[in-house]
């Protein structure tokens, strides 16, 4: 195989990740200085180290082998999460983490891929070039989903679980729906959801609430979305720079390096630099989504376009959230966000588009 | 690579229009970027001073230095008022959680409902909630005030007056307060805020832009769970200035003294420049209790009580002189040729004008011969009615009220203090501007005793007196000290007839039969005239069961030395029934004033004595060292 060359890599992609990547191990650096977190930038650095390796591996083994073995995946992390309520580690009242000699992984961060891969499989497998999706082709979609959403609903993180349905719709979407399913099935959530946010923990409905209405409780659920947006607002055009930015270094800014890192990068660096940074993640996405334009099938498609909703997804939430526009998830955002699982899980995704890249000439 | 178990199947032969969904996503990726790009915008280009500004007031807590206000002293630099240190509990708008005040309410026993009002109607973010804390509670909000608990709560350093105990001179003094509601609405308060303390009466009230500090500010800047960082700026507090009076604490406390028990006031002052040197009213209230916040039953406790123990009879109260007002009437008759130093009027213990008759205070039947024949220098000392009656009727009330102008009738007398009343002297004009009729010659009988609708309080009885006891020059009475005094009126008499109204004053405590005599002091010349007013509405009192009401009122105007005047007493006894019951408070404050010169006069005799003594002895030394220094 020898165009799996070095070279033939999507190297404007991997340019744009490496300084999305460097720019969220300079802010892990400079919001963590003089706190607990001190050092959490140091080992970013591993993290992105072994995700550039195991993006590479990814890319070359390649999105097809994976798809073969896509059930054992699955049943493997589904095992995990299994494993994780068994014997995870309980942080903030949600077990969500378990540990593997030293390492502290969340498997739910793992789910993304196995489900890009294994939506990818079955659309491309179950259904026919030239037809729509069917009544039961949705629900064995849902099934395939929804299975691990519940596990990791039931963690409880909400926010995690939310993220695999841009994977479900990208999918459904890109294969076909016809508008008469389309409609009933707005019609269906229309219904479902508000029944859906009854049965959300207290905690859950305060985030979705508090977002909208910060100054109900300031000092309560509002306390996060309000601080968030001081430190915002406070960057200003310019942004104060890491030494004056107060609500990053005098900790009125909630976990300033992960969920909440964008903030920090926001109050320290301005509009201009928020700017550059979201033109960066655009120009990541669109580069996953070209590479879905040029993938040599229908499976390179569906695994492309399943990577660049699920990026989008987090960016819009992640940072929505940090200017006050969308309620508090507690989802990273990816590339900046401090964290192995979740960047490992980047380059994871990153990596499987890179094998697409690779094989667009094939056949 | 396993190409027949992979599930690769080419799309580009496939019809689905995948590359329209793929545009659709790319356009949906821009509106989400747009989308973002815009609440940034929105928070760091459109409004950043908001943001940056609530980001200092996370970063900064501010610490308010609370300046003391300046001492209220005495002419002797003595500390009358002065300020202690307390603890106040402040709470940090921003932080105030509404869940934690029923508890914070509760642990310093403040109403809930009270602490809800107070915290709604005040717009600063720091709001003292209690000041003067108890030991106890500065220990509760010592362990509560960290972040998981009450982290509104701000423990600060503030001054609490202290004023002397049991009322001492507290008409003079004031008390102070927090300022309200509607003295922030009036323009006067302008540079006032909400919370603030101000000077509420007397001359806490007067002075309050002299007594009160700046307040000063400490910047430390904190993390989120309150830790202290470093301090960024401290502004220092500046005290307020003190005010030195010109009360002497000795004659106060002597005056205090005597009117224990008793109801009225006393007023001394220094004739020649209108310094007040003593000045009481009774009954009195503890100023003590306003610092801060008054509490609802002391303040209604005080507003309530039917003798009013708020309101300072020295200067808002207004009383018939009585018989004190004679001395003007003398004057008024010796300079308008009414009457000469030998006028004779008989008296027979009263006498009728213009068909009503008017009795003398020595009347039928204790009295049955009333003063008989009577000429001026008698009639002031034995006090008669009808002698005064007649001059009185001779002048007729438009010239008697001149000479009462003069002597400061119908007009404040301008002290520094607040809420003084006016004195009031009727005359034909005030009668018609009043009640638009015309004046009876009979309504001028009883005005010539200091009667009718001739009313005066006691400072400004003091006034006009003095004003005569100093040969016609009046001065304003002012309570500041090192102010230059101020002459209102002058008053040009023939001294001849000034030196008779003396004389006859001299006679009330000197010689025999005099009214006055209690006020003797040896050693001193004391002048002074007896008084006993009945109430305004005694004709009508004495028809009902009011008691004590029935009685008159007692006043004694003392001042000496005869010839050159220092110090004026005037005492006011309420229900005292007669003038000689004052007397005695007078004297009391004379004695004490010509004691303390007296004392003065003879410490600084024994100082120049040892200084002599000591410049001797060093002289001798000096010639010691010379002579040894020779060998």
């Amino acid at each position: 195989m020898g165009y799996r060359t070095f070279k033939e890599l999507d190297w404007p992609l991997i340019i744009v990740t490496l300084i999305l990547s460097v720019l969220g191990i300079l802010q892990v650096y400079s919001a963590t200085t003089d706190t607990k977190w001190e050092g959490a930038w140091e080992k970013q650095i591993l993290w992105v180290l072994s995700g550039l390796v195991m993006m590479w591996a990814t890319a070359v083994i390649g999105y097809q082998a994976l798809m073969t073995q896509v059930l054992y995946l699955y049943g493997g992390v589904i095992g995990l999460l299994f494993a994780t309520t068994m014997i995870g580690n309980k942080v903030f009242g949600s077990t969500r983490w378990i540990r593997i000699s030293g390492f502290t992984l969340q498997p739910s961060e793992f789910v993304k891929i196995v489900l890009i891969l294994a939506i990818a499989r079955y659309l491309v497998e179950f259904v026919k070039p030239s037809t729509t999706l069917t009544w039961g082709d949705l629900a064995k979609l849902g099934i395939i989903v929804g299975f691990p959403m519940a596990l990791v609903m039931k963690q409880p993180d909400l926010g995690t679980s939310l993220t695999y349905i841009p994977i479900l719709v990208s999918g459904v979407l890109m294969a076909g729906l016809r508008w008469k399913q389309m409609l009933i099935i707005g019609a269906v959530l229309a219904v479902t959801l508000p029944i859906g946010y009854h049965f959300l923990k207290p905690y859950q409905k305060d985030r979705l609430v508090s977002f909208k209405y910060p100054d109900r409780d300031p000092k309560g659920t509002g306390f996060q979305v309000i601080q968030s947006r001081i430190a915002v607002g406070n960057g200003g055009m310019w942004g104060r720079g890491a030494k004056d930015s107060s609500q990053t270094h005098l900790g009125f800014l909630p976990v300033p390096h992960t969920d909440f890192i964008f903030s920090s990068f926001a109050e320290e660096h301005g509009f201009v630099g928020i700017v550059i940074a979201l033109v960066l993640y655009f120009l990541l996405i669109m580069q996953v989504v070209q590479n879905a334009q040029t993938a040599n099938d229908r499976a390179g498609l569906y695994v492309c376009m399943g990577v660049a909703a699920l990026l989008l997804f987090h960016v819009l939430v992640n940072v929505g959230m940090v200017v006050g526009k969308m309620p508090i998830t507690g989802i990273p955002l990816p590339l900046m966000s401090s964290g192995g699982s979740n960047t490992w899980s980047v380059f994871l995704m990153l990596g499987l588009v890179n094998g697409v890249r690779l094989r667009r000439f094939v056949n | 690579m396993a190409q027949d178990s992979s599930p690769q199947v080419g799309y580009r032969d496939d019809p689905r229009d995948f590359a329209g969904k793929i545009a659709i996503f790319q356009y949906l990726t821009v509106l989400v970027f747009v989308f973002l790009v815009s609440g940034f915008w929105q928070l760091q280009v459109q409004d950043p001073e908001r943001y940056s500004e609530a980001a200092e007031r996370n970063r900064i807590k501010s610490t308010p230095l609370l300046a003391p206000r300046g001492k209220i002293l005495d002419r002797d630099n003595r500390v009358i008022v002065d300020n202690r240190t307390s603890y106040s509990l402040l709470l940090n708008r921003d932080l105030i959680n509404a869940g934690h005040l029923p508890a914070i309410a509760t642990a310093l026993q403040l109403d809930y409902d009270d602490l809800k009002a107070h915290i709604r109607h005040n717009n600063r973010p720091q709001i003292i909630i209690k000041d003067q804390l108890t030991r106890d509670e500065i220990a509760w909000i010592e362990s509560h005030q960290d972040e998981s608990a009450y982290p509104e709560m701000q423990l600060i350093k503030s001054w609490r007056r202290q004023y002397p105990q049991n009322g001492f001179a507290a008409h003079v003094t004031g008390y102070v307060g927090e300022i309200s509601e509607s003295e922030l609405d009036s323009p006067q308060f302008s540079d006032y805020r909400q919370g603030d303390i101000i000077g509420k009466d007397g001359l806490e009230k007067q002075y309050d832009k002299t007594l009160r500090g700046v307040d000063g500010q400490q910047r430390v800047q904190v993390d989120n769970l309150g830790h202290e960082h470093h301090t960024e700026t401290t502004q220092d507090a500046v005290p307020g200035q003190d005010l030195r009076t010109t009360l002497d604490l000795d004659l106060q406390s002597v005056a205090e003294l005597a009117m224990q028990d008793k109801h009225g006031a006393v007023v001394a002052l220094d004739p020649r420049n209108g310094e007040v040197l003593a000045m009481m009213s009774s009954p009195t209230f503890d100023p003590n209790k306003f610092t801060g916040r008054i509490s609802r039953t002391d303040w209604n406790q005080l507003m309530n009580d039917p003798f009013k123990p708020l309101l300072n009879r020295a200067t808002q109260a207004e009383f018939a002189p009585g018989s004190t007002f004679k001395p003007i009437v003398a004057l008024a008759g010796l300079e308008t040729g009414v009457i000469d130093e030998d006028t004779e009027f008989h008296c027979a213990g009263g006498a009728s004008f213009y068909g009503n008759y008017y009795a003398c205070w020595r009347h039928p039947p204790q009295y049955p011969a009333g003063h008989g024949n009577i000429s001026l220098h008698r009639a002031i000392r034995e006090s008669c009615d009808v002698f005064f009656y007649n001059v009185a009727n001779k002048l007729g009330i438009d010239r008697l009220a001149e000479y009462a102008d003069i002597a400061g009738f119908g007009h404040k007398t301008g002290i520094d203090l607040p809420n003084e009343r006016e004195s009031t002297m009727p005359s034909t004009k005030w009668k018609l501007h009043l009640t638009r009729e015309k004046w009876y010659v009979g309504e001028t009988i009883s005005v010539g005793i200091g009667q009718g609708a001739v009313t005066v309080s006691p400072l400004e009885l003091a006034a006009a007196i003095g004003g005569i006891a100093d040969r016609g020059k009046w001065f304003r009475p002012h309570l500041v000290a090192g102010v230059a005094p101020v002459l209102t009126r002058t008053g040009h008499f023939n001294p001849e007839n000034i030196e008779r109204v003396v004389s006859g004053m001299y006679a009330v405590v000197n010689e025999e039969h005099g009214t006055g005599r209690v006020c003797a002091i040896p050693g001193v010349k004391v002048c002074g005239k007896t008084g006993t007013a009945q109430l305004a509405s005694n004709k009508y009192l004495k028809g009902t069961s009011a008691g004590r009401n029935m009685k008159d009122n007692a006043w004694f105007v003392g001042y000496a030395p005869e010839e050159a005047p220092e110090i004026i007493v005037v005492a006011l006894f309420e229900n005292g029934e007669h003038g000689d019951h004052a007397a005695w408070i007078v004297r009391d404050v004379l004695k004490a004033y010509f004691d303390k010169k007296e004392r003065k006069a003879k410490g600084q005799e024994l100082q120049t004595e040892m200084q002599d003594h000591l410049n001797a002895t060093n002289l001798l030394a000096a010639h010691m060292v010379e002579a040894k220094s020779q060998h």
